[in-house]
């Protein structure tokens, strides 16, 4: 047996996932992640919108080939999202004067904690320690939960495959990185506008870039604390809602929005069954006492009537022994009045 | 229903009915093979933006909540000692029975490899996940309501042993199927916790498992109202004088309860409100929208539920229980596709394609047949006059 399928049993028997316990989790403050887990810095103020990022994804990840060429750069006059054909796309916005673009990547995040893997019900997806978060398409039903829950985006799905769709994603190269070699997108750029690295020196080198230009950047590393935090880092010279990120999203992660609530499942499994017993014994006892109280009742009326025709027999017996001894007396009588007249006569 | 007149020794006669039935089970058909050999892609209009459509919003939130009827009439009768409803166990049951049946059936269509959906419970379980909990409660409380339905099958084949065995189980049962339903209806609520970024501020709450299970039992109330009525007009000669008798005390009972239940769950909705501070959201478009569904599918129900059980109208009754079923599939659909994604411009949103209706008219067919084809056969509206003693 596999050790995460070993865990998740434990975690279906009620033992509680060792690995990814959101309430666990829910107990930290911040969640740290594993250490020295790597990420990318993605600086906008050095992109330059040449899509080789794009193309080096593709390479690598053999993705399928687009309709457009990589070097077409009128693609980038409409919005994009990742989607089924492409792990990462670069838009352009004009946040400040029309003349002066301003580009950004996107892809997967690969949150600190997230929101894909909370919420997969077959634990499709990993959290790896070097800080990739992959997917597994071999256990996924194709519910499309992760496409949901994710707040930023990024999961997309093969609609058109009949058999076997499955969801696609940045990996951020987690096989290369394996081999220590650089992710695509990062090996691509020719302006070193990503940095491949441990997730607290991009932080620390985020930090010193904005400290030593801070005309250059605005005061907000993106990824530091969104959702709870992601290994894709971002630097901008203008605020990210003007480059189509979110910055509404708080700094809660994914699975503390559930945690709390999933919770109180145990809890009703426990209490229902006891409450709801006890009111089926309630109920049931009023209805015995119910009916106990009726045969109660019934069988002290009857008992009543019955002592009632008793007394009323014995009064009619007494009555009736009375009249006959009345008529007893009254034969003695006469006989003894017939007795006394005789005598009279015999004697006169 | 072709079946019922051949079985009854009839000649088969088109009638329109019959003709509509046809067409729509022919249509179902042809959209099944399309979804099965082309993929999702080809019969939906879903996107990488709004994966979850139609058939989630109305097959699978709809349909569980309006299936909701089972749990709440069985607990009434056996739990809390209603006798008087028993004759609407039955009825009730076999419509949650096949509710949850086609909410399955349904979700093979919807999830992209459908064999596979047994994987979270026997290959790798993905406990963290609110779908984890909604698809184990769905499948354990299927089978409790197959457990519950089957003395009805049972006597039907004149199995009184195996009969017997089962109705002792009948307190367990029910027990469980609360359980299981406070569980999986909240959870399906609980499924939208994780998108506060994505759900509209009015309808996001961390209240939503409570909003979802409370309204569940307004559904299921109003379906027990609602199906008693149209059972009784298309199919009141197979019913015995007990049901015909209590038919009316039912609605009126559970109109009493509907007003209450819509009460609680009128003030939980204005907690939720209160709690997130969302009031100044009542003022924009989503607002009246809001409004529109709390005031004319939760208070009106709710004012009209009690006023019928007060003047004992019935009439009224059953057309207000029609009323709240509305609010709750309104309701679903506001979570589910109306209010999810209000971020994005409006040529990004996603509304069905006719093949997606196709699919879900195809199973509210499905459905209806199976109800007909069951209560005609089996003792569900009536008696079985063996068993009439107990």
């Amino acid at each position: 047996m596999h050790r995460r399928k070993f865990l998740g049993l434990l975690g279906a028997a009620g033992a509680g996932t060792v690995a990814h316990n959101p309430a666990v989790a829910g107990t930290h403050a911040v969640f740290p992640g594993p250490a020295r887990q790597k990420g990318v810095l993605f600086d906008a103020t050095r992109c330059i919108g040449c899509r080789q990022c794009e193309q080096g994804c593709f390479e690598v990840n053999g993705l399928p080939q687009p309709e457009r060429p990589f070097d077409d750069l009128s693609v980038l006059d409409s919005k994009r999202r990742p989607d089924a054909q492409a792990y990462t796309v670069v838009n352009k916005y004009f946040p400040g004067k029309k003349d002066q673009p301003v580009y950004i990547k996107t892809q997967c995040n690969h949150c600190l904690e997230p929101a894909c893997a909370s919420s997969c019900f077959v634990a499709a997806y990993t959290k790896t320690r070097q800080g990739a978060v992959v997917y597994d398409p071999s256990v996924c039903v194709g519910c499309r939960y992760c496409m949901i829950a994710c707040p930023f985006e990024i999961p997309a799905y093969t609609y058109e495959q009949a058999v076997t769709p499955r969801i696609m994603k940045c990996t951020m190269c987690a096989p290369r990185i394996a081999e220590g070699k650089l992710p695509g997108c990062v090996q691509a750029c020719p302006k070193e506008a990503l940095t491949f690295g441990p997730r607290d020196e991009l932080l620390h080198m985020a930090r010193e870039r904005i400290r030593q230009s801070p005309d250059r950047y605005i005061d907000h590393i993106y990824g530091e604390h969104e959702m709870g935090g992601t290994s894709w880092l971002y630097l901008s010279g203008v605020p990210f809602q003007k480059l189509g990120l979110r910055t509404d999203l708080g700094t809660t992660s994914a699975p503390k929005l559930t945690s709390g609530a999933l919770a109180a499942v145990p809890m009703v499994t426990a209490l229902w069954p006891i409450l709801l017993g006890g009111v089926y014994f309630i109920t049931k006892r009023k209805d015995l006492l119910a009916s106990r109280a009726k045969k109660e009742a019934v069988a002290s009326a009857l008992e009543k009537a019955q002592e009632e025709h008793r007394a009323e027999l014995k009064k009619v017996r007494e009555k009736a022994e009375k009249e006959k001894q009345a008529a007893i007396d009254k034969e003695i009588q006469k006989a003894r009045e017939q007795a006394a007249s005789e005598q009279n006569k015999e004697d006169s | 229903m072709s079946h019922e007149t051949t079985a009854a020794g009839k000649r088969f006669q088109i009638t329109p009915v019959r003709l509509l039935v046809g067409g729509i089970l022919l249509l179902g058909l042809i959209v099944t093979f399309l979804r099965f050999t082309q993929g999702l892609g080809a019969v939906t209009n879903l996107d990488h933006n709004t994966p979850w459509g139609l058939w989630i919003t109305f097959d699978l939130l709809c349909g569980v909540a309006l299936a909701a009827g089972g749990f709440v009439t069985s607990a009434a009768v056996y739990i809390f000692g209603l006798n008087k409803y028993h004759s609407a166990v039955r009825p009730a049951v076999l419509t949650g029975f096949l509710g949850y049946a086609l909410v399955v059936l349904a979700l093979t269509y919807d999830v992209g490899i459908p064999w596979r959906l047994p994987y979270p419970f026997l290959v790798q379980p993905g406990p963290s996940s609110f779908l984890f909990e909604v698809g184990l409660c769905v499948a354990l409380y299927l089978t409790v309501l197959f457990l519950e339905i089957s003395p009805a099958g049972l006597e039907w084949l004149g199995k009184s042993r195996l009969r017997k065995i089962v109705v002792k189980m009948t307190l367990v049962l029910t027990i469980l199927g609360v359980v299981l339903s406070t569980l999986h209806q909240s959870s399906l609520g609980g499924l939208y916790l994780i998108v506060p970024s994505k759900l509209h501020p009015l309808w996001y709450s961390s209240y939503l498992p409570l909003e979802f299970f409370v309204s569940s039992i307004v559904a299921g109330l109003s379906m027990v109202i609602f199906e008693g009525a149209l059972s009784y007009r298309f199919l009141g000669h197979k019913m015995d004088r007990e049901h015909i008798q209590h038919k009316d005390d039912l609605a009126i009972g559970f109109a009493k309860a509907g007003s209450l239940v819509l009460a609680g769950y009128f003030f939980i909705q204005l907690t939720g409100l209160a709690a997130d501070n969302d009031w100044s959201y009542l003022g924009t478009g989503y607002g009246a929208w809001y409004i529109l569904e709390m005031g004319g599918f939760v208070a009106l129900p709710c004012l009209l539920f009690a006023l019928g059980a007060r003047e004992k109208n019935v009439r009224l009754i059953r057309w207000t229980a029609v009323l709240a079923v509305l609010g709750i599939v309104l309701n679903r659909f506001n979570v589910s596709l109306v209010a999810f994604n209000w971020h994005l411009a409006s040529d990004q949103r996603y509304f069905p394609s006719w093949m997606e209706f196709v699919i879900s008219i195809f199973l509210v067919t499905l459905g209806v047949l199976a109800y007909t084809f069951v209560v005609t056969r089996m003792p569900v509206l009536y008696e079985h006059p063996e068993y009439a003693e107990e």
